[in-house]
This record gives C-alpha cells, sequence and structure tokens, in this order.
C-alpha cells in the first residue's frame, strides 16, 4: 500500500476543485483510502490520516469513523500522535457519545506524564470537553496538579478545575484548599486563571462567597501593583500593564463587594483610581473602564463614585467609536432604574444616538428614550421620537409606536397634544401598531368630548390621503360614523373648518368598502359608520341603498351586518334613533385588564380596556372608596333610559369593568359619595350553596349580607309591565348598638344589562334593629345573555339563582368589597 | 465564552472551537446563522451582536472574520482584545499571517489557541510566555519525528547491512 498522501498535499488538491460535486468526489476517495488504512492498523500513518480526516470534517463530511483512531492516537506515545490525537477528540468526540469514556483512562495516565506538555494537553482536553463522569473520576489529579509549584501546570490545572465545577458544583469543596495561596504568585498566568477560578466558586455557593470576602484587600493590593508599576514588556498592551488580569480582578470585586457594606468601602479608592487613571484612548483602557462602571454600580459605593461612573458612561456616549457608545447606552439601560436622575442629565446625547447609522445603537438608544420619558421633557422627547418613528427600519416601528402610545398616555399634557400624536403614529406607521390601538384610541377620543370635531376633521383628512394603513382607516371610519354630522356642519374651532358635504362623506366610506386595501375588519367599521350616519344626516335612501346592497355579500361578517341593519330600516325604524345614537363616555380599567370583543345588535365594538374614570360632574372622586371608583359614584349623568334596549356600549367582559352604564334617572341624588366609615357591605356570610333549581317565576328572598351587625335581606319580584326587569327591594338592618351612618349601597352589572338605584328611605341604619333601610334596584336585562365572564384573577363567590340570577361577590386587593349581581 | 469561529467573506469555516457541549446538528446551524448574521453586517457596524441569550462579538481581519459567543456577563470591549491577541500570536507565530496559513496548518492554528484559551478563559496573558511554550511544543515534536527518523533509517542500514 502506498504511503497515505500527506495533509497539505490533500489540501491542495481539495482546493483545486471547481464543483462541488468534484470536491465531494475527491473527498469520497480519500475517504476510503483512509478508512482501508485505518482497517490495516498502520501505525505510522494513523496521525496523517486522522489529520486529514480532521480537514474534511471542518468542510462539512462526517468523520465519525476516525473516533476510535484518534484514542489510539492518544495512547500512542509519540508526542506528535497524542497532539493530534486529542484534537481529533476535541473536534469529534463529545460527551455524547460513550466512546468519550475510553479517553478517561488515556488523560488520567497523560496527566502524570513526565513531560509537562503532554500533561497540558490532557489537561486541555479534558478542560474543555470533559463530562461529569470523567470529570468525577479525574478530578483528584486536577486538584493535585493544582497545587504543582510548576506555573505552566497550575495555571492550566485552574482552569480545568473551572470547567469540573460547571459540570460537577458537588466537587467545588474539593479544590478549596488548593486555592490557598493561589493569589500569591507572581506569575500573571497563574494569578489570572486563579481570578477565574475564584471567580466561578463565589458566583456558585454563597458559602465561599462568604470565605473568599476576605481576599478583598488582597486583590485591591495586586490591583494597585498592576496600576502603578511601570512599564511591563511582557504584559503590556498599549501602555497599560496586562488588561485581562485587571479585568478579572474588577469582576471579581464586583461579586465581593456586591451587598457587603465592608467590602465596598475597602474597594471604593482603588476603584476611584482605576476610574480616573486609566488611558481611555484606545480600546483596551475603555475595556477596563467598562468593567469598573459595571463594579461601581453594582456595590454599595458612595453616591459620587456612583456620579463617576455615569459620567464615564456619558463621556463614551461621545465617543467616536461605535463600539464604546453601544457598550455604554447597554449599561445605562441598566442603571436607569436606579440613578434616573444621574441618566437624565445625558438625555441629549442619547436623544442623538438615535439618529446613528448602527442597527444595534439605535435599538438600545430608543429602548434607553422611552426609559427617560418623564412628564417634563415629554413634548421635546416625543418630537424626537416621533421623528425616529419616520425613519427607522421597519423591524423597529412596532416596538416604537407601541412605546410612544404608552408614553403619551402616561404624561400628555394635553388631550390635543395626546390625540395629535396618536394621529401621527398611525400615519407614519399605521401598519405596524398593535391590535389593541383602535380601540385605545377610539376610547381616547370619545372621552375628549371638546375635541370631537377636531379630530372627526383631522381623520377625514388623513383618510383622503391614504386609506392603506388599516388601524388608521378604522379609527377614521368609526369617528366619521359617531361625529359625522360635526364634520359636515363645519364646527371645528381648533383649526379651520373644511367644506365636506354629506355625499363626500359617504363616497370616502363607500370607497372604504369596496377598495381592495380594506381588510374585512375595516369593511366592518366603515358599514356599521355609514348606517350611524342614517340618524345623523339626511341622504338616509342613499344609506338604505348601500345596506341592502350589502345584504348579499360574500363576507359573512358584512352580509350578517347589513342584513341587521336593513330589518333597523324596515321593521325598527322607529328604534334606529336611538339604537345609532351618540356614543357615552367609556371607563377604563387598568390597561393590563383582558378585554373582548362583544357583539351585540350586530355591531361590534372593540373591546376597550379601561383606566380610571374621567373625573365626577359633581364631586371629586374619592380614592378611599374603591367601589366608587368602579361606580362612578351616585352622581354620574344618566345615560341610557332604562326602557329602551341596550346600546352596546364599550363592551369588556373584565369581571373589574362591571359597572356598564349606570344610569340614575330619577329621584333626588342619593347619598353623597362619602368615604365609608363603618365596615363595607361585606357579603361574605354567603354560603355557595345554590339556591333552589326550581324554575318558579318568584324567588324567595336571600340574606345577602349578614356581618358584623350589619344585615342586609334581597326580595325580588318582577316588574309588572315588563317581565325583563326584576326589582330588588334591599332591607339594611343593624343589630349594633351605634347608628350606621353614611350608609351608601352600590350595585354594578355587566355592561350589557342595565341597573337602575333609586334612592334609599336614608342613609343611617338605626342601632338595635330599630329601623331599616330600604332601597329599590331595578335591573334589566335585554338579552338573557346567559355567559357571563368570570375573571379567574379574583376570588369569588358564586351563587346560583336559577333563570334570573348570578351572585358573584369579589374582594378586592385593599380589602373593600364589592357585591355585583349578574342578571340571566 | 460559549464558541469561537473563523470563516472567510464567503462563509467557509476555517475553524471552530466549541466550549460547551452541542450537539453536531445545533452546531452546523449555530455556523450558519453566525455567517448569515455577520457577513450581512453593514461595514461601520459595531461589532456587537445579539443572538438568542449570547453576546455575538465579531471582527474582521484581512478576508477573515473572528467571531465569539459570550455569555450576558462577559465583558465585550476585552473579548475584542482577546481575539485581538489570538490574532498576534497567530501573526508572531506564522510571520505575517494570512487566510491561507491558516487553511494549510489549521492544526497549528488549534495548537496555538489551545495554548491560549482553556474552556473559553484565557489562561496565559504574556505574549512571549505562550510563544515559548507553543515553541517548545514543536520543538518535542521535532525531536520525537526526528527520533523515528533515526530508528527508521538505522534499522534499513542494519537491514541492509545484514
Amino acid at each position: 500500500m502506498p504511503a497515505p498522501i500527506r495533509l497539505r498535499e490533500l489540501i491542495r488538491t481539495i482546493r483545486t476543485a471547481r464543483t462541488q460535486a468534484e470536491e465531494r468526489e475527491m473527498i469520497q476517495k480519500e475517504c476510503a483510502a483512509i478508512r482501508s488504512s485505518f482497517r490495516e492498523e498502520d501505525n505510522t500513518y494513523r496521525c496523517r490520516n486522522v489529520a486529514k480526516l480532521l480537514y474534511m470534517h471542518m468542510l462539512g463530511y462526517p468523520a465519525h469513523f476516525g473516533q476510535l483512531e484518534c484514542l489510539k492516537l492518544i495512547a500512542s506515545q509519540k508526542f506528535t500522535d497524542k497532539r493530534i490525537g486529542y484534537l481529533g477528540a476535541m473536534l469529534l468526540l463529545d460527551e455524547r457519545q460513550d466512546v468519550h469514556l475510553l479517553m478517561t483512562n488515556c488523560i488520567k495516565n497523560d496527566l502524570n506524564h513526565s513531560t509537562q506538555y503532554v500533561q497540558g494537553l490532557a489537561l486541555c482536553t479534558l478542560g474543555c470537553m470533559g463530562s461529569s463522569e470523567m470529570c468525577r473520576d479525574l478530578a483528584g489529579e486536577v486538584e493535585k496538579l493544582l497545587k504543582t509549584s510548576n506555573s505552566y501546570l497550575r495555571k492550566k490545572a485552574a482552569l480545568c478545575a473551572v470547567h469540573v465545577i460547571r459540570k460537577v458544583p458537588e466537587l467545588m469543596e474539593m479544590f478549596l484548599p488548593a486555592t490557598k495561596n493561589l493569589l500569591s504568585e507572581k506569575n500573571h498566568g497563574v494569578l489570572h486563571t486563579s481570578v477565574v477560578l475564584l471567580t466561578e466558586m463565589c458566583e456558585r455557593s454563597p458559602d465561599m462567597l462568604l470565605h473568599f470576602r476576605k481576599l478583598v484587600p488582597q486583590l485591591v493590593r495586586i490591583l494597585k501593583n498592576l496600576i502603578m508599576s511601570g512599564y511591563s514588556p511582557e504584559h503590556d498592551v498599549s501602555g497599560i500593564s496586562d488588561p485581562f488580569l485587571q479585568v478579572r480582578i474588577l469582576r471579581l470585586l464586583r461579586i465581593l463587594g456586591r451587598s457587603d457594606d465592608d467590602s465596598s468601602e475597602a474597594m471604593n479608592d482603588i476603584l476611584a483610581q482605576v476610574a480616573t487613571n486609566t488611558e481611555t484612548s484606545k480600546n483596551v483602557g475603555n475595556a477596563i473602564l467598562y468593567e469598573t462602571v459595571l463594579t461601581i454600580m453594582d456595590i454599595k459605593s458612595e453616591s459620587g463614585l456612583r456620579v463617576l461612573a455615569i459620567n464615564i458612561l456619558g463621556r463614551f456616549l461621545l465617543n467616536n467609536d461605535k463600539n464604546i457608545r453601544y457598550v455604554a447606552l447597554t449599561s445605562l439601560l441598566k442603571t436607569v432604574q436606579t440613578d434616573h436622575n444621574a441618566v437624565q442629565r445625558h438625555r441629549s446625547t442619547i436623544v442623538d444616538c438615535l439618529k446613528d447609522l448602527d442597527v444595534s445603537i439605535k435599538r438600545r438608544a430608543m429602548e434607553l428614550s422611552f426609559a427617560l420619558v418623564n412628564g417634563n421633557n415629554i413634548r421635546g422627547m416625543m418630537k424626537e421620537l416621533l421623528y425616529f418613528l419616520d425613519s427607522c427600519d421597519p423591524e423597529f416601528k412596532a416596538d416604537c409606536a407601541s412605546g410612544v402610545f404608552l408614553a403619551a398616555e402616561k404624561y400628555a399634557p394635553s388631550k390635543r397634544w395626546h390625540i395629535d400624536t396618536i394621529m401621527r403614529v398611525l400615519t407614519t406607521a399605521g401598519s405596524y401598531v398593535r391590535d389593541d390601538s383602535v380601540p385605545n384610541l377610539i376610547q381616547l377620543i370619545t372621552n375628549s368630548v371638546e375635541m370631537h370635531a377636531y379630530t372627526v376633521q383631522r381623520l377625514y383628512k388623513a383618510l383622503l390621503d391614504d386609506i392603506s394603513q388599516q388601524p388608521l382607516v378604522q379609527v377614521s371610519s368609526w369617528c366619521i360614523g359617531e361625529y359625522g354630522d360635526l364634520l359636515v356642519s363645519g364646527q371645528c374651532e381648533e383649526e379651520e373648518p373644511i367644506q365636506v358635504t354629506e355625499d363626500e362623506v359617504l363616497d370616502v366610506l363607500e370607497g372604504l368598502l369596496v377598495s381592495n386595501l380594506s381588510t374585512p375588519v375595516t369593511r366592518g367599521y366603515s358599514l356599521t359608520a355609514i348606517m350611524k350616519l342614517s340618524t345623523r344626516f339626511s341622504s338616509v335612501n342613499r344609506i338604505k341603498k348601500v345596506v341592502s346592497i350589502y345584504g348579499s355579500s360574500i363576507d359573512v361578517e358584512l352580509q350578517q351586518r347589513a342584513v341587521e341593519y336593513n330589518a333597523l330600516f324596515k321593521k325598527y325604524d322607529h328604534m334606529r334613533s336611538a339604537l345609532l345614537e351618540r356614543m357615552p363616555i367609556m371607563e377604563k380599567t387598568a390597561s393590563n385588564g383582558p378585554t373582548e370583543i362583544v357583539q351585540t345588535n350586530g355591531e361590534t365594538e372593540p373591546s376597550v380596556p379601561d383606566t380610571k374614570l374621567p373625573p365626577l360632574i359633581t364631586q371629586p372622586a374619592n380614592q378611599a372608596n374603591d367601589l366608587l371608583d368602579l361606580l362612578g359614584g351616585n352622581d354620574v349623568v344618566p345615560v341610557i333610559q332604562t326602557t329602551l334596549p341596550t346600546k352596546p356600549a364599550s363592551a369588556g367582559g373584565e369581571l373589574l369593568d362591571l359597572l356598564g352604564d349606570l344610569s340614575l334617572s330619577g329621584g333626588p341624588a342619593p347619598a353623597p359619595s362619602v368615604p365609608i366609615s363603618q365596615p363595607p357591605f361585606l357579603l361574605d356570610g354567603l354560603s355557595s350553596q345554590p339556591l333552589f333549581n326550581d324554575i318558579s317565576a318568584a324567588i324567595p328572598p336571600m340574606t345577602a349580607y349578614n356581618k358584623n351587625g350589619l344585615k342586609i335581606e334581597f326580595t325580588f319580584e318582577r316588574a309588572n309591565p315588563n317581565p325583563n326587569i326584576a326589582v330588588i327591594t334591599i332591607h339594611a338592618t343593624n343589630t349594633t348598638e351605634a347608628d350606621m351612618t353614611e350608609f351608601v349601597f352600590q350595585a354594578a352589572v355587566p355592561k350589557t344589562f342595565q341597573l337602575q338605584l333609586l334612592s334609599p328611605s336614608s342613609n343611617i341604619v338605626p342601632a338595635l334593629n330599630q329601623g331599616s333601610v330600604t332601597q329599590v334596584i331595578r335591573v334589566l336585562n335585554p338579552q338573557k345573555v346567559r355567559d357571563v365572564p368570570v375573571c379567574p384573577h379574583l376570588p369569588h363567590i358564586l351563587i346560583q339563582f336559577p333563570d334570573l340570577f348570578v351572585l358573584s361577590e369579589k374582594f378586592s386587593a385593599e380589602g373593600s368589597y364589592r357585591v355585583q349581581l349578574y342578571i340571566e | 465564552m460559549h464558541f469561537l469561529l473563523l470563516f472567510s467573506r464567503q462563509g467557509k469555516l476555517r475553524l471552530q472551537k466549541w466550549f460547551t457541549p452541542v450537539p453536531e446538528r445545533e452546531k452546523k446551524k449555530i455556523v450558519r446563522d453566525m455567517t448569515t448574521m455577520v457577513l450581512g453586517r453593514k461595514p461601520r457596524s459595531c461589532n456587537f451582536l445579539h443572538w438568542k441569550d449570547l453576546k455575538i462579538v465579531y471582527k474582521k481581519y484581512a478576508s477573515l472574520y473572528f467571531c465569539c459567543g459570550l455569555d450576558a456577563e462577559e465583558n465585550e470591549l476585552l473579548a475584542l482584545e482577546v481575539l485581538h491577541r489570538y490574532v498576534e500570536l497567530l501573526d508572531k507565530y506564522f510571520g505575517n499571517v494570512c487566510e491561507l496559513d491558516i487553511i494549510f496548518n489549521f492544526e497549528k492554528a488549534y495548537f496555538i489557541l489551545d495554548e491560549f484559551l482553556l474552556g473559553g478563559e484565557v489562561q496565559e496573558t504574556s505574549k512571549q510566555v505562550l510563544s515559548r511554550s507553543i515553541e517548545a511544543s514543536d520543538m518535542l515534536q521535532e525531536v520525537c519525528f526526528g527520533r523515528s527518523c533515526l530508528l527508521s533509517v538505522l534499522s534499513i542500514i542494519f537491514s541492509v547491512v545484514l
């Protein structure tokens, strides 16, 4: 058998291949030759063959048949063989194959070899790819080598120990005695690897951390020597002495000083020294400064030092080097929570970074800018952020838009500004905004009553320009549907009113219906808007025609709407004006509440996440009374006539938001909204046994509440003219010895229901059952909605009333309680 | 450090060092991702990227890209120094190193790397000490080789004589 070709020869040959197929052919031929050579157990050329195999492996070809050969090479006595053998093992074997365990014995022998380079090879291999079993077997050898005086081996053993600890954390204690005088080494290699080992141990075990805290003075001394010592040619990098060691020591100091005042204090001086003396012209110096800043921010440093750190980051921001700017932005992002004011000082530089060409820097700058927005700088910041939104890459637009919305919601200085900002986002990045921004904006618009004319005018103009951005189109059509009359009558005060005729408006809306750019959802919006205009415009015939056309639309959603609207024209024309009336002011709960779309009367309103109620008209909202927040107090202007079927106001199946449109028409204003000084009306006395299961029309009276001396009873009857209305009379009696003054009973219902709370007989419940307070509640369920969503987050007790009631109780976090009535 | 990769402008892999156990398929995927991401960067961008939960640091030296994957706590600026130090070592060893040197002597590139990094951490911070140990290892290889050559020559002579 002729000698196998040399490695370099093979490489040269393969590189001459012009096509992938040619290369593959060459490699297959050579692989065959190598395989037969392996079969012949040829010792002389095994090394060469394995080397060739490794080259082919790097090109991406399979080489697993060489694994055993690597093991044979490792077992050989020749250094060349061992070198290639260990390299092959590191490249071809990993802990997933059982073959690697065969190495253990060889490595063990080599760890005790007479030649340090062989020992080095073994340590290196173990430290790179040793599995847990191997580590367990060989940890003792490694520990022995950790104590040797040979610095070449000691440094390798230290890193090997790091690997062993990573793989088998239980073995950490074993290495503890060997670490005793590691730091007193002069050799930088050993010092460096020792610091790495100590870092690993401290990160993994709090006990070790406590144990090694005493090393802080020694570490400080070593660091000081590094900085103060003169030029050392061996370790110098651009004028700095051993930056690798400096950074590692700083990192270890960070871990040791993290939550310990004494250690942090011991480090203060050296950190200040490093921070001020390090040369910053090259990357090396900045690497050290970066690590110093991270350490200062993490330990319990004094405020002067922290300011110094932030200023260093500020200087980094002005550096020409992109990497440094990037690193500064990342670090500032980490510290903006804790040192907000200090970071604010660098706001203008950060905002400038938004204009950087580098994608990574832009992203960090954007995140940091949003973190820095507050009530004072909102106008300026928003201008910059909107400009950024205009010009940035699509990958940023979604995040930026969400951030702008959040910031605007939190800090908007005025309603008009808020609406303008949102409009700007919708027009520039409309297709990237999240889905819930449409209902958010609609709700914002509804609540800014004075801005309706201005808003609808601006939206109309935007629609004329561009109908491709769906969120914008949806909001616009909704607004035109609601406020079309304001648009046509030209009532806008904020800006120059435009002259628009009813036909022009209807043209635009119909255009949306037929346009290819409109999604089905958008079409739904525009059809509904057209329908609403039938009560606001005079050209009803045109609208009737449009609606009837879509009665045979292929889109089921559109068809359903059109058919129902047609029915509205034909059979329920008397109801149309009431149904299509202006929307009331919507409430908001926390914006992270679940929302859902409730379809009622064919009009789909997007669900609206709610926030705090707009301030009460007559009284300032009283924070102590949570229920008041929900209900809006008893002084809310009645918004729905009680006898009509409900307009589907804003939906929201969430339990918390059950107020719906509380109508309190009629009667003198009930008790003023004051905090209840007595225990709030608790209903936890209620058991959860369901009451009877028979479906009789009469519901027996129930004790809704009986605790702390207060007893509330409900009696039920159906109202005569309209059996869908349930009349509940509550009787409140007091068995304690003191009168209960300022008694207020409140109730909340889901939005689809109607609630009418008539005035109570009194708001003082006399003591000792001498009298009672009565109050009448009328509840209407126009649709007999059976399905009531239940909020999973809060505990509640459900009481089943056949056919009529589901009583649910919620306990809020603040400890006040609410009674909620559901009607089935 | 989790891994260190060297690849050319065309995406051909010249060196791969893995410091954590990764399945073969996963390795190939990572290499593909790295080459795509790094080669797709604009010329004057910063040298840092984010990929999954790792920080990727890369630097271009002539026609070769040096790319490494770091944990979140590691210092990216120092990683640039580590890459630079490795290039300096290669340069000292090969004398004005270029990509061809690394292609034809890949095993030597690995040996140098194994003297510089162990388990993803720097083992020696002095260039001189490193160069000396590499030279010594090479010498050992020569001696070994020489010895076996001598043995085979001697055996031939003896067989001829006898």
